[in-house]
C-alpha cells in the first residue's frame, strides 16, 4: 500500500464534476444565493497543505475536496506504520443540495396541507349542497318518515331511517359484544400463545371479507337458515310489538343485525384482546395468590381493568355498524312507500346508508341529491361522534390505569 | 489532515434550558481528548456541539464559538450539514443501517454524498475496514447484513463508516459502554491507531479508559442540581490523573463522587 | 391428592361448590364464544367456495366477459370484472400512496409533536371515519353534479382514494415511528441532509411495513361496492378506458346478479364472482402478513 502520491488527480469523475481551484490558496468564502453560505473549509486561514477547495461555477457552495496527503510531511510517517490507511485520494463529495432539501420538505408539508384542505372541503361542500334541499323541505327533517324528493315538493325526513339504523346497529352490538369479549378472554387467558395466534388470525380474517359477500351470503344462506327461528319467535311472542310479524323474515332487520354482528366481531375482538393482554401482571398475580380460580381472576383483575377498553371497542364496532351500507342494502326489504311504522325487528326498512345506495341511479336533480346528502351527513356526524366518544373513553381509561 | 479545535466561551442551550456553561479549551490535532464527568454533566452535549449534531433537537443553540483550524463552525452562513462531513461521529450504541449490507454500510457515507465511482468506493471501503481493524473478519462476507455482526464488530463497522468519508475530526460518544471488555480493548487499540490520522475526542464515563487512551482530559461537572454543566479542569491526562489542580477533579478521580 | 381428612389435606383440595361451577361455566362460555366466532367465517367461505369454485377452474372464466350472456345462458367469464376491479384499485393507489406516505413523513419527520401535527392528525381521523357511501356521494356531487363530468371509473378511483388514504397514512406513520432515532443521527453525522436521510435511510428501513399498509389498503378498496353503485355503471363487456361511463367490477357483478333464482346459470356465476373476489382479497391479506413478518425478521 504505497503512499497516495501516485493517485493524486486520478479521480476526476466523481461527484458533480466540480472544477478544482487553480492556485494553492483556496478562494475566499463566497456567500451562496440561498444564504447557507460556503462550506466551512472555504476559509483562507486554512492550511493550504491539508485541503484543496473546489469552487463550483454553477453554485456558490464549494465543496471540501478530500484529497490524498501527498505533500504533507506526516504522510510519510504514517505510511511507515502498520495498516493506518493511506487515504483514498481525491474523493469528491457532492455539493450539498439545499434546493432538494427544501423541495422535499415542501412536498411533505404540501401533502399534509392538501389532506386538511380536502377534509374541510368535503365537509363544507356536502353541507352547502344539503342546505338548499333542507331549506326547501316541507316536512320536518328529523321527525318525518316520508321521502318524496322527485318533483317540486320536497318532503323528506329521516325518522324512519334513524329508527332502522339504530335498531339494527344496537341489535348487532348486543349480539356481538358478549361473543367478542368471550373470544378475547379465551385468546388471552385460556389459550397458549401458540394456539392463540392462529385463532386470532382466523377472527381477523373475518374483517377482510368484503361486505358485498356478507350481503349476498346473508340474503341467500343465512336468511333462510334463520327463518325457522324467526317464525318460531313470531308465533310465540309475536304479541310483543318488537317481535310482531311484518315482512318475510329473510329480509328483516333481524337477519341484517345478525350479519352486522358478524361483521363487527373482528374489531371488537381485536381491541378487547389487546386490552386484556395488557392487564398488569401484578393484578393477576395478586388474585392468583389469594387462591382465585381462573374465572375469579378474570372477574376481579382482567375485566375491571379492561372495562373502558371494551366499551371503547364496542363503540368503534357500533360506528362500523352504523356506516355499513352494502350488506344492509342487499338484505333489507325496502318498505313500501307510506307504509305504517312498525317497531318490529322482523320488519324491513332502510338505514341512512342503504337508502342512499338503493337510490344510487337516481341522483338527477340537485334538490334530490341534496336530500340524500343531508341524510349522508347525518350519518357521517353520528359516526364521527360515536368514534370520538370511543377514543375519549379509551384515553381516559388509559390515563387512570 | 487532522484539525485543531478551539472552543471559546461556549454556552449551550436547549431552548431556554442552559445545559453547558462557558467552556474554553484547545484540542491539538492528532491527539485524543477525553471528556469525563458524572452523569448529566453535559459531556455528551458538549461533544455534539463539535459537529452541530445537537441542533437536530429543535430550539438548541449556542453562544460562543468553536473553531476548526480557525474557521468558526458557528459562523454566519455556515451549513451544519457541511460541518458534519468534516467532523465525524460514532455513537454509544452501534447503529449500522439495518437495510444495508456491511459493504453498503461503510460505503453509505460516500454514496449518500454523491460519490458514484464504484472502484473508488470499493477501495475506500476496504481501506476503512482495514483502518478499523475489521477487514480480516468480514472480507469474505461483505454482502451480508450489517446487523448480523457482534456488538464489537458492529461498532468497528460504524467507525469504518465514519472514517470512509475522510473526516478531519472523529467524535466518539461513549463508544465502548455497550460492549464487552474484549471488544472494548479492541476499540481502545483502534483509537490509538486512529489518532495518527484524526483528531479524536471521546466522551467516556470510564476513567480508566480515559487514562489509557487519551492525551488530554477535560473534566466537566454540575455545580448544583438544575445548574448548567461547567468545565472544571482541562489538562494533560497524566496531570489530571495524578496531580489535578481542582479539588473537585481530585474527588471525582478518586471516586469520592460520581 | 392426600387420602385422609387431616386439616392440611383439606386446605389443598380444589375449590368446590359454587366457585367451581362458576369456573367451569366461564370456561364453557368462553370456548363456546370462540367456536361461535369461527363458525361464520368458515360458513361464509364454505358457501362461497362450494357454490362458486367450479367456474373458477374453467379458463373461460378468466378470459371472457359477460357480453351477450343472459342469466339463462351458460358461459362467459369475469375477465371484465377482474380487470375493472384491479384497474380502479391501481388508479386509486397511484394517488393515495404517495399522498399518504408524504403526509406521514411530514407528520413524523418534520412536525412531530407539534400542534400542527395534531391538527392534521385530527383531520385524518375524520377522514378515516367517512363512510364509503358518503365519500362516494361527495365525489358524485363534486365531479358529476358541479363539474358536469359523467360517471366514470376515475370517479370511483377518486372516491376510493378517500378510503385508502387513511389506511396507508396510519400504517406508514406507525412504521416511521418504529425507526430508531439513532439511525437518523448516524446519517446526519455522515453529513447527509435531512431529505436524503429520509429517502435513503429511513424509508428503506420502514419499507416492509409501509408496503403491508399499502397492500391492506388495496384489499379494502377492492371490496368496496358503494362507490361503484353511485359513480359508474356496470358494464358486461370488456372496457378498459377509465373515463368511459361504464366499467365492470367484481362487486357490481355480484350485485347485478344477486336476485337470481338458484336454478339459472346466472346464479352460479354470481357465486363464482364472489369466490374470485374473496380469493383476491384473501391473497392480498396473506401477502401483507408475509411482508410484515419478513420485515420484522430483517430487523432482528
Amino acid at each position: 500500500m504505497s503512499d497516495t502520491e501516485a493517485k493524486v488527480g486520478s479521480s476526476g469523475e466523481v461527484g458533480d464534476g466540480l472544477a478544482r481551484s487553480t492556485g494553492d490558496q483556496p478562494a475566499g468564502p463566497a456567500p451562496s444565493a440561498d444564504g447557507h453560505g460556503p462550506s466551512l473549509v472555504d476559509d483562507p486561514t486554512l492550511s493550504p497543505v491539508t485541503d484543496d477547495v473546489a469552487v463550483s461555477h454553477h453554485t456558490h457552495t464549494p465543496v471540501p475536496v478530500v484529497k490524498g496527503h501527498t505533500a504533507h510531511p506526516d504522510a510519510t510517517t504514517t505510511a511507515e506504520r502498520s495498516p493506518a490507511r493511506p487515504a483514498v485520494s481525491g474523493i469528491k463529495l457532492a455539493k450539498i443540495r439545499h434546493t432538494q432539501d427544501r423541495i422535499f420538505r415542501g412536498l411533505a408539508g404540501g401533502s399534509g396541507l392538501a389532506i386538511v384542505l380536502l377534509v374541510v372541503f368535503v365537509g363544507i361542500f356536502l353541507l352547502a349542497l344539503a342546505l338548499p334541499s333542507l331549506l326547501a323541505n316541507q316536512d320536518n327533517f328529523l321527525t318525518s318518515r316520508n321521502w318524496t324528493v322527485a318533483g317540486n315538493e320536497l318532503r323528506f325526513g329521516i325518522a324512519g331511517l334513524l329508527w332502522t339504523t339504530v335498531l339494527s346497529s344496537v341489535l348487532a352490538l348486543v349480539m356481538s359484544v358478549p361473543v367478542a369479549v368471550g373470544v378475547a378472554l379465551c385468546l388471552t387467558q385460556y389459550l397458549h400463545r401458540r394456539a392463540s395466534g392462529p385463532v386470532s388470525f382466523v377472527v381477523d380474517l373475518l374483517a377482510a371479507v368484503p361486505s358485498i359477500i356478507f350481503g349476498l351470503w346473508g340474503l341467500t344462506v343465512l336468511g333462510p337458515f334463520l327463518s325457522p327461528a324467526a317464525e318460531w319467535l313470531i308465533d310465540n311472542v309475536g304479541w310483543i310489538p318488537l317481535f310482531s310479524r311484518s315482512v318475510d323474515p329473510k329480509g328483516s332487520v333481524f337477519v341484517a343485525a345478525v350479519v352486522l354482528a358478524i361483521m363487527i366481531l373482528p374489531i371488537v375482538t381485536a381491541i378487547s384482546r389487546d386490552v386484556f393482554a395488557q392487564t398488569p401482571r401484578d393484578h393477576i398475580e395478586a388474585a392468583l395468590a389469594l387462591g382465585a380460580t381462573r374465572w375469579e381472576v378474570i372477574r376481579t383483575a382482567v375485566l375491571p381493568y379492561g372495562r373502558s377498553g371494551v366499551i371503547s371497542a364496542s363503540m368503534l364496532g357500533l360506528g362500523r355498524a352504523l356506516g355499513e351500507t352494502i350488506a344492509v342494502m342487499i338484505i333489507l326489504t325496502q318498505p313500501a312507500p307510506n307504509s305504517p311504522f312498525t317497531p318490529s325487528i322482523f320488519a324491513g326498512g332502510e338505514t341512512f346508508a342503504s337508502k342512499i345506495a338503493n337510490n344510487a341511479a337516481e341522483f338527477d336533480s340537485p334538490s334530490k341529491t341534496g336530500a340524500f346528502i343531508a341524510s349522508g351527513l347525518v350519518l357521517f356526524v353520528v359516526t364521527f361522534v360515536v368514534n370520538a366518544v370511543a377514543r375519549i373513553i379509551a384515553e381516559r381509561g388509559h390515563a387512570t390505569s | 489532515m487532522a484539525k485543531r479545535i478551539d472552543i471559546s466561551n461556549l454556552d449551550v442551550f436547549y431552548g431556554d434550558f442552559h445545559a453547558v456553561e462557558d467552556v474554553s479549551m484547545t484540542i491539538e490535532p492528532r491527539t485524543v481528548t477525553a471528556f469525563i464527568g458524572p452523569s448529566g454533566c453535559g459531556k455528551s452535549t458538549l461533544l455534539r456541539t463539535l459537529n452541530r449534531l445537537h441542533e437536530v433537537i429543535p430550539g438548541a443553540h449556542v453562544k460562543g464559538s468553536v473553531k476548526l483550524d480557525g474557521t468558526n463552525l458557528y459562523g454566519p452562513g455556515v451549513d451544519p450539514v457541511a460541518v458534519r462531513r468534516v467532523v465525524g461521529m460514532v455513537f454509544q450504541r452501534p447503529n449500522p443501517f439495518p437495510s444495508m449490507s456491511i459493504f453498503d454500510n461503510v460505503a453509505s457515507g460516500l454514496r449518500l454524498n454523491g460519490v458514484k465511482n464504484k472502484k473508488l468506493i470499493a477501495e475506500a471501503v476496504e481501506q476503512s475496514l482495514l483502518a478499523a481493524n475489521l477487514w480480516n473478519e468480514v472480507k469474505d462476507r461483505l454482502g451480508k447484513a450489517g446487523i448480523g455482526l457482534s456488538g464489537g464488530q458492529q461498532q468497528r463497522l460504524c467507525i469504518a463508516r465514519a472514517i470512509a468519508v475522510e473526516p478531519q475530526v472523529l467524535l466518539m460518544d461513549e463508544p465502548c459502554s455497550a460492549l464487552d471488555p474484549i471488544s472494548t480493548l479492541a476499540i481502545e487499540d483502534l483509537i490509538g491507531q486512529l489518532k495518527e490520522r484524526y483528531t479524536v475526542v471521546i466522551v467516556t464515563h470510564n476513567m480508566q479508559q480515559a487514562a489509557r487512551v487519551s492525551d488530554q482530559t477535560a473534566f466537566l461537572n454540575l455545580t448544583a442540581q438544575g445548574k448548567p454543566g461547567r468545565l472544571i479542569e482541562v489538562g494533560s491526562t497524566e496531570k489530571i490523573f495524578s496531580n489535578p489542580d481542582q479539588k473537585a477533579t481530585e474527588d471525582y478521580i478518586t471516586g469520592r463522587f460520581g | 391428592m392426600s387420602a385422609s381428612s387431616t386439616t392440611q389435606a383439606v386446605a389443598f383440595q380444589r375449590p368446590s361448590g359454587p366457585r367451581a361451577v362458576k369456573n367451569v361455566l366461564a370456561s364453557v362460555y368462553v370456548i363456546a364464544a370462540t367456536v361461535l366466532a369461527i363458525v361464520p367465517l368458515a360458513w361464509v367461505l364454505w358457501s362461497v367456495i362450494s357454490k362458486g369454485f367450479r367456474l373458477l377452474l374453467t379458463s373461460s372464466w378468466w378470459l371472457q366477459s359477460q357480453r351477450g350472456i343472459t342469466p339463462r345462458r351458460e358461459g362467459g367469464g369475469a375477465y371484465h370484472a377482474i380487470v375493472g376491479t384491479l384497474e380502479m384499485a391501481l388508479i386509486c393507489a397511484v394517488i393515495a400512496v404517495p399522498l399518504g406516505v408524504l403526509c406521514a413523513i411530514f407528520l413524523i419527520e418534520y412536525a412531530r409533536g407539534t400542534k400542527l401535527a395534531r391538527a392534521v392528525s385530527f383531520t385524518v381521523d375524520i377522514l378515516s371515519g367517512i363512510p364509503s357511501i358518503v365519500a362516494a356521494l361527495f365525489i358524485y356531487a363534486l365531479f358529476i353534479t358541479i363539474f358536469g363530468f359523467g360517471r366514470s371509473a376515475v370517479a370511483v378511483s377518486l372516491a376510493l382514494v378517500l378510503l385508502m388514504l387513511p389506511v396507508v397514512l396510519r400504517s406508514t406513520e406507525e412504521m416511521l415511528k418504529l425507526v430508531p432515532d439513532s439511525l437518523r443521527e448516524a446519517s446526519y453525522a455522515l453529513g447527509v441532509a435531512k431529505s436524503k436521510t429520509i429517502i435513503k435511510v429511513v424509508i428503506p428501513t420502514a419499507i416492509g411495513g409501509i408496503m403491508t399498509g399499502v397492500v391492506l389498503g388495496l384489499a379494502r378498496v377492492m371490496g368496496e361496492t358503494a362507490p361503484l353503485l353511485i359513480l359508474v355503471s356496470y358494464a358486461v363487456g370488456i372496457n378498459f378506458s377509465p373515463t368511459a361511463d361504464t366499467m365492470g367490477a367484481l362487486p357490481t357483478m355480484i350485485n347485478a346478479g344477486r336476485d337470481q333464482a338458484p336454478q339459472l346459470p346466472g346464479y352460479e356465476r354470481v357465486w363464482a364472482a364472489a369466490c374470485t373476489l374473496i380469493l383476491l382479497v384473501m391473497m392480498l391479506n396473506l401477502i401483507a402478513r408475509g411482508l410484515a413478518r419478513a420485515s420484522r425478521l430483517k430487523e432482528k
